[in-house]
């Protein structure tokens, strides 16, 4: 008997792949409904190893999706729920078509909510990997929350996400665990440590919301997102409460000031408001421990890390206590013209007290006219009244502040001042190959003097200063300064060597011969003989190189490939560095003419 | 009850007690009317009534009056009138249109009676109707129609009793002031009783014609007899129609037998109503509308009626309904509208729990399987800082090429424009923010993923980790002395086993033999002078017992002494000796491949002279010749001899072999096992091992190299290295395996020559790129251990001719010396 053939792709890649076609007829749903149960779902498709294979011989590019995937959306009883719900629009488009507009107003009114909460445990089974997949939820809610209603955005979807993010921020705040904040083109960035997780996301700037065209934009998928996001975050956020030893539906601790004696029109709306302001701090679990500080880090001397590891994250752990009180006491007032709520977010986030002008928004704690305010956060060039007991200083104070983990001095910040270069908190000092600026170099350690020194006399110095880095960019820039300052040490104490008993050449014989030659002929002085500087590191370089050939052929592509990149980046950092130093000078070229007009007009003006 | 309901009922009763009372009718009055002016129409009832004859049904009093007019004329007629006179009249009247060809039909009695008991009938039915008439402007036109028919009924019994009906409208109107409110109230009480109201004789309700024998009508209040008015005949109908000339407009009243001169208005109103109008010449159809019967509240009612008692009374049903509504509301077996809507907003509410309590999930929930999570977006850079350092901003160059990508914006060196902001306020909103929050979400759930194995290693990582060249110390690392006295190229050196001098051969056809440590050519011996060819190789025997050089000169290997003041004197004397006598002719027979292969020739004294101790013709040239560790053999590769490429020549019995029967290839070069007796023979891209007592193939060496140019063994024998035309150097270790340890791609160019040192665990190879790589090459005794080579020293060659740079390499026997044969005549040692 003649055993039955294997059909093509019934194993394999083949069968464990499947395109969104059969997808959707396995399914019986519509491209509509499956999207959406897609993005519910989180499935998504895969990228095969070989495509040719899974796509079951067929040419082009294909949509793939694991069946494994499909078959496992075959089980989900939301899909039931989305074929009740095409019957039950079906009914409210014949109501529409019989006239019975009645009828139709009832099948809206009553329309089917699907209930999403077992697909958030689902997808997270445990809290922390729903911190961990929390970005993009906080960045799209954070945009959703400033929209208003669409035709595919619901108004009451928007005003969920304002909730949500303000319950979200004030949750930080009670917990202290903002630890970086950006201010981009594109919005303020914060980054938050929530169980050892970094969250980081997205708060757009004032008037996000801009109509976009259809093809643009389709707001209906990130309706759909922002569905699924705003039940995770519900959930995250009682979590978060709970573990805090919050009310969740958060409440406002403090009593109703004096001046709402009278009733209150909607309780509800004036809590809210109040707790959207951000200002005051909500009210505990009855019972709750108040004194939930973490307790110190105990350092174990386990064996598989080193000391020094252990060294650093007691350090690093040192620096996050200073940064949780770094405002603790102080008192700050924000100007109208400032935005409010990313710098209340942030002062509050610190222990710091907060608050603004009365009419600008309710929740103000304290006037203007309050003589313990410490900081008085300005964004425009004067101001008519001020006070001699705070500091006038630009909100990029307070960012930069948080971002160097301690006070900055606040004279290059002050009202009307010309502010220094805002740079990122996120980009990665440990990784070689990175362009740091002068600032930061600056900021990391403080005997580096940045070029452009606002002092006249210190030109000399920083023109020797300039011609050092110079040098250094030729030979070690790809190097931090700390290597490229070793490296020098090194060279020069080769050099020292060298100089002291240069006798030790490559072959004595010869020399020994020679000298001996010499003195029996005539004494001369000793000329000294110089090494050239870079001896040793053209030897290893040289070395380097022959070592290079011996990458194995494997690697070799690879290993190629990489020296482009690092030559590419290598690059990239030296045009940064030569636009920087050519902007310095012509700033100083500019100061320099600046200061000749103001001495020739000082000399007219005496003569 | 809705108003024009109300207005209906209201009109009947108006209409019942229309003869009785006026103020009565204000309302009713107002009600058809408009606004103020009906007001006061109402107030001036009388006056208002008597201008307007046609008002007789609304105003009794009014309608009295002209009734007495008309009475004047029917009072004169009725002189001649008879009784029978009158049911005819009436039947016309019933039928205006052809009252005059009616006339002259006599009715019998029961015809008349049957008319009678229809017109009741009809009369009793158009009571009710012509209230509508003047009330309401909708009513229909077969009511209007009656209408005045009903009038002239009301004429003739006031005509015939007008004293009476004097005294009764008085009384009546007197009655009506003083039973106004009884009336009212009594209003809907008394039930409908319209069928009397136009009763104007006293007979009752009984036919006509049972006074047909009398000459009265029944009785009046004094119960005198009422008089039936005159009857008349045919002749007298014809006298009055020519002489009367109102004739054409009498009618009899059917009820009284009276005769009724229509008035102009009637005329008028009979007129309008034939066309089809409505009968009242005053009425606008097109007035005003007002809206009586509005939400808002006037000081003074509508309606003069009060409400039934009904209307104060709650009802019972109702009442209990609503009892069993609110008792369910209280149970909560419903809910208001108001609870409904908030339940379906709670409904509508998320409610959110923890949703992962305190337990930690077990493994087996996820359902997703091999789960790839989305990668994070970038984080951003000093450039998208609102402020950013000013060399991020894009200079004009940058901003020309960002100009030009903007059709390729993914090309473009940032995904957005680096801007500086003076300060917080200034910074608009990002205009692509929702873009990009909509590519994400895209990316999201439409972006295929896979698992990517990024690395973590850096370029360095690659670089095998070897020791530096600093700790193996030592080779040679500069040039030292060149050898200058051959006119070609030189093609091969070799050192003397002691390391003192330096032979070499070159394309010039001498073998020059050198001092090291001076560099002074000691001897220039002629080698290849017969032969017109170059020497391919030379090679000094290893056997410090021996003073012997081979030279491959064409196809000849000569070995040459390399003369007194070179070696020696005392060992080049023995040498000498040994080789001057020709040894016994041995007992085993050449046979003919190898006596044609080769041939060991006779010296002659003058080239004894020379240093030529032996030589051996071959039958193709020389290309490779190698010595056997104890001097006695000697090994030769000839070009293109097929099965004979490889020739072992005896010294010591004079004889030659040949090892193989059968052609394997190209051979390249023929090595000696500096212990065993193994022969290496390397072929074009194979090297084989033979054993030479055994006689067989002990193991091929695959190189994987296209062209084997040249090959070295390791002092110790178990490694191999081949260099190859395709710059490769492949290191074989034997113990481990027949593949190639390792490769080495050291060289830019052909690699022609490698060769160990002796002593050092130390390398070297050189080819045609003008660079000889001194490596380190250290094989452990430990079998586990694997060899370690490290490229040590990339030394400069001469420099190249035509191609060809370095053509040999040797190493010094005691020193870590390495000499050259270089392409630009010269001799190089490096030190």
């Amino acid at each position: 008997m003649v055993s039955k053939k294997k059909k093509k792709y019934s194993s394999g890649e083949g069968a464990q792949f499947m395109t969104r076609k059969a997808a959707l007829k396995k399914l019986q749903l519509s491209l509509k409904d499956f999207r959406r149960i897609c993005i519910l779902k989180g499935i998504y498709p895969r990228e095969p190893r070989n495509r040719k294979r899974a796509q079951k011989g067929a040419g082009g590019i294909k949509t793939l999706y694991h069946t494994k995937d499909i078959k496992f959306l075959l089980h989900e009883p939301i899909i039931w729920k989305l074929r009740e719900l095409k019957v039950y629009q079906q009914k409210i488009r014949r109501a529409r078509a019989m006239r019975e507009y009645k009828q139709m107003k009832k099948y809206l009114r009553d329309h089917p909510q699907i209930n999403i909460d077992h697909i958030v445990k689902e997808r997270y089974p445990t809290f922390v990997d729903a911190l961990r997949d929390l970005d993009d939820c906080l960045t799209l809610c954070f945009l959703f929350s400033t929209f208003p209603s669409l035709k595919k955005v619901p108004r009451d979807q928007s005003m969920l996400c304002r909730r949500l993010t303000v319950e979200f921020m004030h949750a930080v705040i009670a917990a202290k665990a903002l630890r970086k904040v950006f201010v981009s083109i594109k919005g303020y960035y914060y980054q938050v440590e929530l169980e050892g997780q970094t969250i980081t996301w997205i708060v757009p700037h004032h008037f996000s919301f801009q109509p976009q065209s259809k093809d643009e934009v389709d707001f209906k998928i990130m309706s759909t997102f922002v569905d699924f996001y705003t039940m995770m975050l519900g959930f995250v956020n009682f979590k978060l409460y709970h573990s805090l030893n919050l009310v969740y539906p958060p409440k406002l601790t403090a009593a109703f000031s004096a001046d709402t004696d009278k009733d209150l029109i909607d309780e509800h709306v004036y809590v809210a408001e109040r707790i959207a302001a951000m200002n005051m701090s909500l009210s505990k679990v009855a019972g709750a421990n108040e004194a939930e500080d973490l307790p110190e880090i105990d350092i174990f001397n386990t064996e598989d890390e080193d000391p020094q590891k252990l060294e650093e994250a007691k350090l690093e752990a040192e620096k996050v206590k200073k940064l949780k009180t770094m405002f603790k006491g102080l008192k700050f007032f924000i100007n109208r013209e400032v935005p409010r709520e990313p710098l209340v977010f942030i002062i509050r986030c610190f222990g710091g007290e907060v608050s603004w002008d009365r009419d600008h928004f309710v929740g103000a704690t304290f006037d203007e006219s309050d003589e313990s305010i410490a900081y008085h956060i300005v964004d425009r060039p004067s101001m008519d009244k001020q006070y001699l007991s705070r500091y006038y200083v630009q909100p990029q104070w307070v960012f930069d502040s948080v971002n160097a983990r301690t006070l900055l001095p606040i004279n290059q910040y002050l009202m009307g001042a010309v502010l220094p270069p805002h740079l990122s908190p996120f980009v990665d000092k440990t990784k070689d190959q990175v362009y740091i600026p002068p600032e930061e170099r600056a900021l990391n350690d403080p005997d580096f003097k940045p070029l452009d020194g606002n002092e006249s006399g210190t030109d000399i110095e920083e023109a020797s200063d300039e011609d050092k880095d110079d040098e250094e960019e030729e030979d070690s820039e790809e190097d931090g300064d700390a290597e490229a300052a070793l490296a020098k040490q090194y060279q020069q104490e080769v050099e020292e060597d060298s100089t002291s008993d240069e006798d030790d050449s490559v072959d004595p014989e010869k020399k020994k011969l020679a000298k001996e030659k010499k003195k029996a002929m005539a004494v001369t002085a000793g000329v000294p003989h110089k090494e050239h500087p870079y001896q040793k590191e053209i030897e290893d370089k040289q070395a380097f190189r022959l070592r290079e050939k011996l990458v194995r052929k494997k690697h070799r592509n690879l290993y190629k490939s990489m020296k482009a990149g690092q030559e590419k980046r290598k690059k990239e950092i030296w045009l940064l560095r030569k636009k920087r130093r050519l902007h310095d000078e012509k700033v100083k070229e500019e100061k320099k003419v600046e200061k000749r007009k103001q001495k020739v007009q000082a000399l007219e003006a005496s003569a | 009850m809705p108003p024009f309901r109300s207005g209906l009922l209201k009109r009947k009763s108006s209409n019942k007690e229309s003869n009785s009372s006026d103020s009565e009718k204000v309302p009713d009055q107002s009600d058809e009317g408009s606004g103020d002016e009906e007001l006061i129409q109402g107030a001036l009832n009388g006056e208002d009534d008597a201008t307007d004859s046609e008002h007789e049904e609304e105003s009794g009093a009014a309608s009295d009056q002209e009734q007495d007019a008309v009475l004047f004329d029917d009072s004169a007629d009725s002189t001649f009138g008879d009784d029978e006179q009158v049911d005819n009249d009436s039947e016309g009247s019933s039928d205006l249109t052809d009252s005059e060809e009616e006339s002259g039909d006599e009715n019998d009695g029961s015809s008349e009676t049957d008319e009678e008991s229809v017109d009741s009938g009809a009369e009793s039915g158009a009571v009710q109707t012509p209230s509508g008439v003047s009330d309401a402007s909708d009513t229909e036109k077969k009511d209007t129609k009656q209408k005045p028919r009903k009038t002239r009924q009301a004429k003739p019994k006031s005509e015939t009793t007008e004293a009476s009906i004097d005294r009764l409208a008085d009384t009546i109107g007197k009655a009506s002031v003083k039973t106004q409110p009884v009336e009212k109230k009594d209003e809907y009480e008394s039930g409908d009783t319209s069928d009397e109201e136009d009763r104007r004789t006293t007979v009752g309700d009984v036919p006509m014609w049972w006074y047909n024998e009398y000459p009265h009508v029944g009785y009046d209040l004094d119960a005198r007899q009422v008089l039936r008015p005159p009857q008349r005949d045919h002749i007298d109908d014809f006298l009055k129609k020519c002489e009367d000339p109102d004739f054409w407009r009498t009618v009899r009243d059917p009820n009284t037998g009276q005769d009724v001169v229509l008035s102009k208005q009637d005329l008028e109103l009979i007129r309008r109503l034939r066309e089809g109008h409505v009968p009242d010449p005053t009425h606008d159809e097109y007035q005003p509308w007002v809206e009586w019967f509005s939400r808002e509240v006037l000081a003074t009612p509508l309606r003069a009626f009060p409400e039934h008692k009904r209307s104060f009374l709650p009802s019972r049903s109702e009442q209990q309904q609503i009892g069993r509504i609110v008792h369910a509301l209280k149970m909560g077996w419903t809910k208001t509208r108001k609870q409904l809507a908030e339940e379906r907003r709670k409904k509508r509410e998320k409610q959110f729990y923890n949703l992962w309590g305190s337990s930690e999930a077990d493994p087996a929930q996820r359902g997703l399987q091999r789960h790839i999570p989305a990668p994070r977006r970038a984080l951003p850079g000093h450039a998208e800082s609102y402020n950013p350092p000013p060399e991020y901003l894009l200079d004009k160059q940058e901003m020309k090429e960002w100009d030009k990508l903007s059709e390729t914006p993914w090309k473009r060196k940032y995904t957005f424009l680096p801007t500086r902001h003076s300060s917080l306020r200034a910074v608009p909103a990002y205009e692509r923010y929702t873009r990009e929050r909509f590519l994400r979400c895209l990316d999201l759930y439409l972006a295929p993923r896979a698992i990517k194995m990024r690395l973590t290693i850096t370029a360095d990582d690659l670089v095998p980790k070897l020791p530096s060249p600093r700790d193996l110390q030592p080779f040679p690392t500069t040039e030292v002395l060149q050898f200058k006295g051959h006119t070609e190229l030189v093609r091969s050196v070799d050192f003397d086993p002691t390391g003192q001098y330096i032979v070499s051969g070159g394309d010039d056809g001498t073998v020059r033999v050198w001092e090291c440590s001076s560099g002074r050519c000691l001897r220039t011996l002629r080698a290849g002078a017969g032969a017109g060819a170059g020497v391919a190789r030379v090679g000094w025997a290893p056997s410090a017992a021996l003073a012997l050089v081979a030279a491959a000169a064409g196809r000849a290997l000569l070995l040459l002494a390399p003369g007194a003041p070179a070696v020696a004197a005392r060992l080049a004397e023995r040498t000498d000796r040994l080789l001057e006598a020709a040894p016994p002719q041995h007992d085993v027979t050449v046979d003919e491949r190898t006596s044609s292969c080769a041939q060991w020739q006779h010296v002659a004294p003058e080239q004894w002279a020379q240093g030529v101790r032996i030589s051996i013709q071959h039958f193709k040239p020389i290309t490779h010749l190698a010595w056997h560790a104890r001097g006695d053999y000697v090994c030769v590769t000839l070009a293109e001899a097929a099965s004979r490429a490889v020739v072992v020549h005896q010294l010591s019995r004079r004889r030659s072999q040949l090892p193989f029967s059968r052609n394997k290839g190209l051979v390249q070069c023929a090595l000696f096992h500096p212990t065993r007796p193994q022969l290496f023979v390397a072929t074009q891209r194979v090297v084989r091992v033979y054993d030479l007592v055994k006689q067989e193939l002990v193991r091929k060496l695959l190189t994987g190299a296209q062209w084997i140019s040249n090959m070295a063994v390791h002092p110790g024998g178990d490694n191999l290295l081949v260099s190859s035309y395709d710059r490769k150097c492949i290191w074989f270790d034997l113990e481990l395996s027949s593949k190639p340890y390792q490769t080495l791609r050291l060289h830019g160019g052909a690699v022609r020559s490698v060769a160990f040192h002796r002593r050092y665990p130390l390398f070297a190879s050189a080819g045609d790129d003008d660079k000889i790589v001194v490596s380190h090459g250290m094989v452990y005794n430990d079998l586990l251990q694997n060899p370690l080579l490290v490229p040590l020293k990339q030394l400069r060659a001469g420099g190249r001719r035509s191609e060809l740079c370095v053509l040999d390499l040797r190493w010094h026997p005691a020193q870590a010396w390495l000499l050259a044969a270089c392409a630009d005549h010269t001799l190089r040692l490096y030190a």
